[in-house]
């Protein structure tokens, strides 16, 4: 590899018609490093990762994989790079052994070569004792495991995880990840998506991608540091009622279910702390003691897609003004 | 560049071969059309209801006449006297064909003008209809034959005072004495059974991995859209030459059709004509995004492509526009490849230009399909 960066975007743009499923986006990934897309439905991910991996081409924008140019150098990129796609794609109808076959066979890997790494992979993913089962016959977990095994039969130094791990029970999403881990110990650059907050805990650098475009970047806990109200976290006695109340509320910006109770984001917390009791009380809603934490990564992506809103909501009425 | 070939191919085998659908596909429906045009659209007739209305009564309609009961092919049940009466029969039901010799038909033939016969056949099943008259079509010519032969034998003895017997020329239908039956079916049903393995299997081949998402996963490895084009469509010109092969065999051997030709000259065939289909079933696979639309679009040109074939309704029975449109037709072809190679023994001498002609047209078939599928699948 000639760079140092693994991945560098710059000014990338993926329109469908009208519609800007990517818009002007620009980071970089070094080497290494475990690099999280974060954002809603429809925010852009898939599209984003699509373009770096050479299925779909930018409408505008530039960008490096590899050190490959990913319009010119589109098919160069692909021996360096491993895919996994959101949905499940592997022949169903194959054993585990011969879907890898088939795959490290189109990758060009020599007979000799591919014996070899269908074992270690089989071995690394903890799969080699369900080799000649139907895949059909795996459970998800398992299968999400095999996705990975084929994913990184020819050993690519840039691994594409698109929301690897959805709809997998936690215990499998946490060995799924050390997977992660341990690949990039071995010196290999993975992006993933995810929708789980947790999972973007644990990765190196994050982006936030919110309707195509990046709203925030940096280090979970810079993210976190990004949030400039105070979260306060309680208990009540029925969450629902509670939430339609503390959303009324004038002082809250803003209120979200956490887990088993509330998370309530706002600029004066002084004020906001009895005028809740007050509130809930004036409802028969038990309220519990309220706390102040230090906001998680979901406060922070709440917090930064309102402030992004916002913006949004102000240049329009700008625009509309001139 | 043939490892990765290799592999695809083998992957296809295995999905083909495990799939009880698609096994099941590939050797029920065959052997269904096969025996389905082998017995049930039997097209050979036997003792066709008919009726004559002969107001010659002469010796020339009475002799016609007698060549119609004759045959088994027609059974004479009425004789009728008025026209009334006849096309009566054809209202109830009660006959397939009317014969109305009409009252100077003799006299006609007697100077040398054609005498004038009235055919009516009851096309309800259009199909029916059709071989029936071209069965009267036979017993007519044969007749013609006979009188023109009677006529040229008189003449002589007239002019050239000499004496000699006529001819007696028994028109035949050439290499398929019974016309239109299984026997020319047959291979037109191998030529049908691989147009549609050939192009279902290599459409829904691809579409199905695009409806899995397989081929997604297969467009980011550093694989050729030559590659797996040809990855792709070599299992099932393989399969499709595995069909033909068992259904010539059942066609040989339960039928007892004639196999007069070559094998080689029928493999040539397939192969011009399989350009055609695989073609068609990589563009098709193009166009759509789900089986079911493949299914449908591969419909849309089953249909035609059969009924513009000549197989079952001649194409010179057809409109003018319709019979330049069947030039177009590589199945038009390659029944004509099949018959010739079962029925008449015909070598590479003989289907020359249908064999060009599909290769020609297959050709095109398959460059469209690879630009289009450079473009919109890889
Ligand atoms: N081929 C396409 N044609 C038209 N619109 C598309 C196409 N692909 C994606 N989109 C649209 O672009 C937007 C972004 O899609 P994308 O799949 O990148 O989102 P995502 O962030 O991956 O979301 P998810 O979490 O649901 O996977 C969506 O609104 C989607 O409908
Ligand atoms: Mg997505």
């Amino acid at each position: 590899m000639t760079t140092e960066k693994a991945i560098v975007v710059k000014n990338l743009s993926r329109h469908f018609g009208d519609f800007k499923a990517v818009d002007d986006i620009s980071f970089e990934v070094h080497r290494g490093e475990i690099f999280g897309f974060l954002g809603p439905n429809g925010a852009g991910k898939s599209t984003t990762i699509r373009m770096l991996n050479g299925l779909l081409l930018p409408t505008s924008g530039e960008g490096r994989v590899g050190g490959f140019d990913i319009i010119r150098e589109n098919a160069r990129i692909k021996n360096h790079i491993g895919y996994m796609s959101q949905r499940f794609s592997l022949y169903e109808d194959l054993t585990a052994e011969e879907n890898l076959t088939f795959f490290g066979g189109v990758y060009g890997l020599d007979p000799a070569r591919l014996t070899g790494r269908i074992t270690e992979v089989l071995i690394l993913v903890g799969l080699e004792d369900r080799r000649h089962d139907l895949t059909r016959t795996l459970p998800l977990g398992l299968k999400q495991r095999l996705a990975l095994a084929s994913a990184i039969i020819h050993e690519p130094s840039i691994l594409f995880l698109d929301e690897a791990t959805s709809g997998v029970d936690p215990i499998s999403r946490r060995n799924f990840w050390d997977l992660i881990y341990a690949m990039a110990q071995e010196g290999r650059t993975i992006l993933v998506t995810t929708h789980y907050m947790e999972e973007a805990e644990f990765c190196d650098r994050l982006v936030l991608i919110y309707q195509g475009r990046i709203i925030a970047q940096g280090t979970p806990s810079e993210l976190k540091g990004e949030v400039k109200e105070t979260i306060l976290a309680l208990y009540p006695g029925n969450l629902d009622g509670a939430l339609d109340l503390i959303k009324k509320l004038p002082q809250v910006a803003e209120a979200a279910v956490f887990g088993d109770g509330l998370h309530i984001a706002t600029t004066r917390p002084e004020e906001t702390e009895p005028a809740i009791q007050e509130t809930l009380t004036a409802h028969h809603i038990a309220c519990g003691r309220i706390e102040r934490v230090r906001p998680s990564l979901e406060d922070a992506f709440i917090s930064l897609v309102q402030r992004a809103e916002g913006k949004e909501a102000v240049s329009y009425q700008q625009s509309a003004i001139s | 560049m043939w490892r990765r070939i290799r592999h695809i191919i083998i992957k296809e085998f295995i999905q083909v071969f495990r799939d009880k659908k698609l096994r099941f596909f590939l050797i029920v429906p065959p052997l269904v059309q096969l025996l389905t045009y082998g017995y049930v659209v039997n097209f050979d007739i036997k003792h066709v209801a008919v009726a004559v209305f002969d107001e010659s009564r002469t010796l020339e309609s009475r002799q016609l006449i007698d060549r119609f009961t004759s045959t088994d092919w027609f059974n004479v049940k009425y004789y009728v006297k008025s026209q009334k009466e006849l096309l009566h029969l054809v209202d109830r039901g009660d006959i397939t064909l009317a014969l109305w010799i009409q009252w100077d038909f003799a006299t006609r033939m007697r100077q040398g003008k054609s005498g004038r016969l009235q055919v009516i056949v009851d096309a309800t099943d259009s199909n029916a209809a059709l071989i029936v008259s071209r069965y009267a079509g036979t017993v007519i010519a044969d007749y013609n034959q006979l009188q023109l032969d009677r006529q040229l034998a008189r003449q002589g003895q007239e002019w050239a005072g000499q004496s000699g017997t006529p001819l007696d020329i028994e028109p035949r239908a050439w290499f398929n004495s019974n016309l239109i039956s299984r026997h020319s079916m047959v291979p037109g049903v191998i030529a049908m059974v691989v147009l549609l393995v050939s192009l279902m299997l290599t459409a829904l081949s691809v579409v199905r991995e695009k409806e899995i998402g397989t081929l997604e996963q297969i467009l980011v490895t550093p694989i050729r859209p030559i590659e797996l084009m040809l990855g792709k469509t070599i299992p099932f010109v393989i399969i499709s030459l595995l069909e033909v092969a068992m259904v010539t065999a059942l066609g040989i051997l339960w039928f007892e059709v004639p196999f007069r030709g070559s094998f080689l000259v029928l493999l040539l065939g397939t192969m011009a004509f399989l350009f055609n289909s695989v073609g068609l079933g990589l563009l098709i696979s193009t166009v759509s995004s789900t089986q079911q639309q493949a299914m449908m679009a591969g419909n849309l040109f089953l249909t035609p492509a059969i009924l513009l074939s000549g197989l079952i309704f001649p194409i010179a029975n057809m409109p003018v526009f319709f019979q330049y449109l069947t030039y177009l037709n590589p199945l038009m072809y390659f029944i004509i490849v099949t018959q010739g190679v079962f029925l008449k023994g015909a070598g590479l001498v003989l289907l020359w230009p249908q064999i060009t002609a599909m290769t020609v047209l297959g050709i095109g078939m398959l460059g469209l399909a690879v630009a289009r599928f450079k473009v919109h699948i890889a």
